[in-house]
């Protein structure tokens, strides 16, 4: 292992471990504040997985992630089945669900991929909802387990580190390798011997994975889903903005955009809460203006400048 | 040396349609192990479309390609490129996000013979020196000047070590002093034993380096043979001078 190595896993053993203690000492809404700014770590790192190599920005959280917590209600509510049954099945299902998109849409490129992964959440949560509605009788389904938010911090917590190991295992291998020549020149990426959908493919199954755990680990929260909130759209392009924020280049990139951008976020939808989704397009634009290799970009960048 | 040596890649009857337009119409040609083999002919007439087709970025329409005993025609860009066919680009396409050395370990790391970790790293230190590009290992490809990228990508489709490299116009652009350095390259490459597809415009260069090379026109073959012969056929100075 090299010094910076080291330096590295040092660092993160100490963020992890001050994270595991912040339960400890906060409580109630500082607590619940913690708890969304872990499941956003956790999202947009997955995101970035897949996103920051490839370029290929997906829009699918939210499905992915609807699917997580939506899985979880119909299990416990309808079938009397056990959180961790369901918390287990859904992740595979959104894998599943992954495959069959990535076999769909990876040759697609740029912004049609964009708009396609966007109208896909759309359809699902329309036909979740239109099935729950019609066919499955009550419109609503309860969570009830005895988690409590530190509980569920944990866990996220748990499937963060998860998270980041796996995308630092990935960036060393080959499959890292090959996604970021995807991302820089596709054409040349097939000329050099790289299957560049089905590594795509595998990626987007692994944020898709992610996503839909980490729905079904957060819906306990929420005790009580209707699809059409747990699906929702908002939460897809949130993940794309704190990533974008923080900077897709790095593993830890979205980590620094998530936390300020939680902080923000949940001051405007307890002052102006009709003024969320403004907000969040203002701050897109901002960011792809001024911002487009996001905080740690700017960060390095200005580094280099005082170094020379 | 070449006339003994045996067919590595045999092209039968190749054809490529673009709606209304035959761009490669009928082709037939073979390569030879350790052969230069150019490929000539007025712009437009399929020159570019024919090596497409050969490293799989295009479909044929019809006809076959066969590298040794495999099929190649159906087959997908990267299968292509694993069973030992490597390529450089009309317009050179180095890749941006990548250092120097990065580029050439992208070459190594998935193709024909691959390669990965401090073994790619050596190997590309190697080629990068036996190219001229000894130094300029970790700077960002975009600081490289036009003739530098050029030798970069030529390095790349070299760490595959591959059965057959198609260099499409690879000289194009190049002034007269890097004309001159780009042609004893290319020469360098044939007498390590390489077989080479060249697609080119410059006749100083189809003479001093084809063993063989075939002529198109109008997406047809319409002379084959010695580069002295066939830029003496009739019918190949009536494509690029017109009827006189």
């Amino acid at each position: 292992m090299s010094r910076g190595e080291a330096i590295g896993l040092m660092l993160a053993i100490i963020v992890v471990a001050v994270a595991a203690v912040l339960p400890l000492i906060l409580d109630g809404y500082w607590l619940s504040v913690a708890l969304t700014a872990m499941m956003y770590v956790a999202l947009a790192t997955s995101w970035t997985l897949f996103s920051g190599p490839t370029r290929y920005l997906s829009l699918a959280t939210g499905a992915f992630f609807g699917i997580g917590g939506y899985l979880v209600g119909l299990g416990m509510s309808d079938y009397g089945l056990s959180f961790w049954l369901m918390a287990a099945i859904a992740p595979v299902v959104a894998t599943a669900l992954a495959l069959l998109i990535g076999l769909a849409t990876l040759r697609l490129s740029g912004v049609y991929f964009v708009i396609f992964t966007l109208g896909l959440a759309e359809m699902i949560r329309n036909l979740v909802s239109w099935i729950q509605n019609n066919f499955l009788g009550s419109r609503g389904l309860y969570v009830l387990t005895d988690f409590t938010d530190a509980d569920i911090y944990w866990m996220l917590l748990a499937v963060s580190v998860a998270i980041f190991a796996l995308g630092w295992w990935i960036n060393r291998s080959r499959l890292g390798f090959a996604l970021r020549i995807i991302g820089s020149d596709e054409e040349v990426a097939k000329h050099v011997g790289i299957d560049t959908a089905w590594s795509k493919v595998v990626l987007f199954m692994v944020t898709g994975f992610f996503a839909a755990l980490i729905g079904a680990l957060v819906a306990p929260r929420y005790s009580y889903i209707e699809p059409n909130v747990v699906f929702s759209p908002e939460l897809s392009f949130i993940v794309v903005v704190m990533a974008l924020l923080g900077g897709i280049h790095r593993l830890w990139g979205p980590l620094v955009g998530v936390i300020p951008f939680t902080l923000i976020w949940e001051g405007i939808t307890i002052s102006f809460p009709n003024y969320t989704t403004l907000f969040l397009g203002f701050s897109f634009l901002l960011i792809v203006y001024f911002l487009p290799h996001g905080v740690v970009g700017l960060m390095q960048s200005l580094v280099r400048r005082v170094g020379r | 040396m070449t006339s003994q040596s045996v067919p590595i890649l045999i092209v039968e009857t190749l054809t490529k349609r673009f709606g209304g337009l035959i761009a490669v119409d009928q082709m037939s040609f073979d390569v030879r192990e350790h052969e230069v083999m150019g490929i000539i002919g007025p712009n437009g007439s399929g020159k570019s479309t024919t090596m497409n087709l050969i490293s799989g970025a295009l479909k044929a329409t019809s006809g076959t390609i066969r590298l040794k005993e495999r099929e190649l025609t159906a087959m997908p860009a990267h299968k292509i490129a694993r069973l030992g066919i490597a390529r450089t680009f009309q317009l050179v396409r180095v890749l941006p996000d990548l250092t120097a050395i990065e580029n050439v370990v992208a070459g190594a790391a998935f193709a024909h013979k691959p390669r990965w970790g401090a073994e790619a790293r050596a190997f590309a230190v190697a080629l990068l020196e036996r190219l001229d590009l000894g130094g300029k290992q970790d700077l960002p490809v975009g600081s490289l000047t036009y003739i530098d990228q050029k030798r970069l990508e030529l390095a790349r489709a070299l760490a595959s070590e591959p059965e057959v490299l198609l260099l499409d116009e690879w000289l194009a652009g190049l002034n007269p002093s890097e004309l001159k350095i780009g042609i004893d390259l290319i020469a360098s490459l044939r007498d390590e034993g390489r077989t080479v597809i060249l697609v080119e415009h410059v006749m100083d260069a189809i003479r001093s380096l084809c063993d063989r090379c075939v002529v198109m026109n109008s997406g047809r073959k319409i002379a084959e043979g010695t580069p002295a012969a066939v830029l003496s056929d009739r019918e190949v100075i009536r494509a690029y001078l017109g009827d006189g």
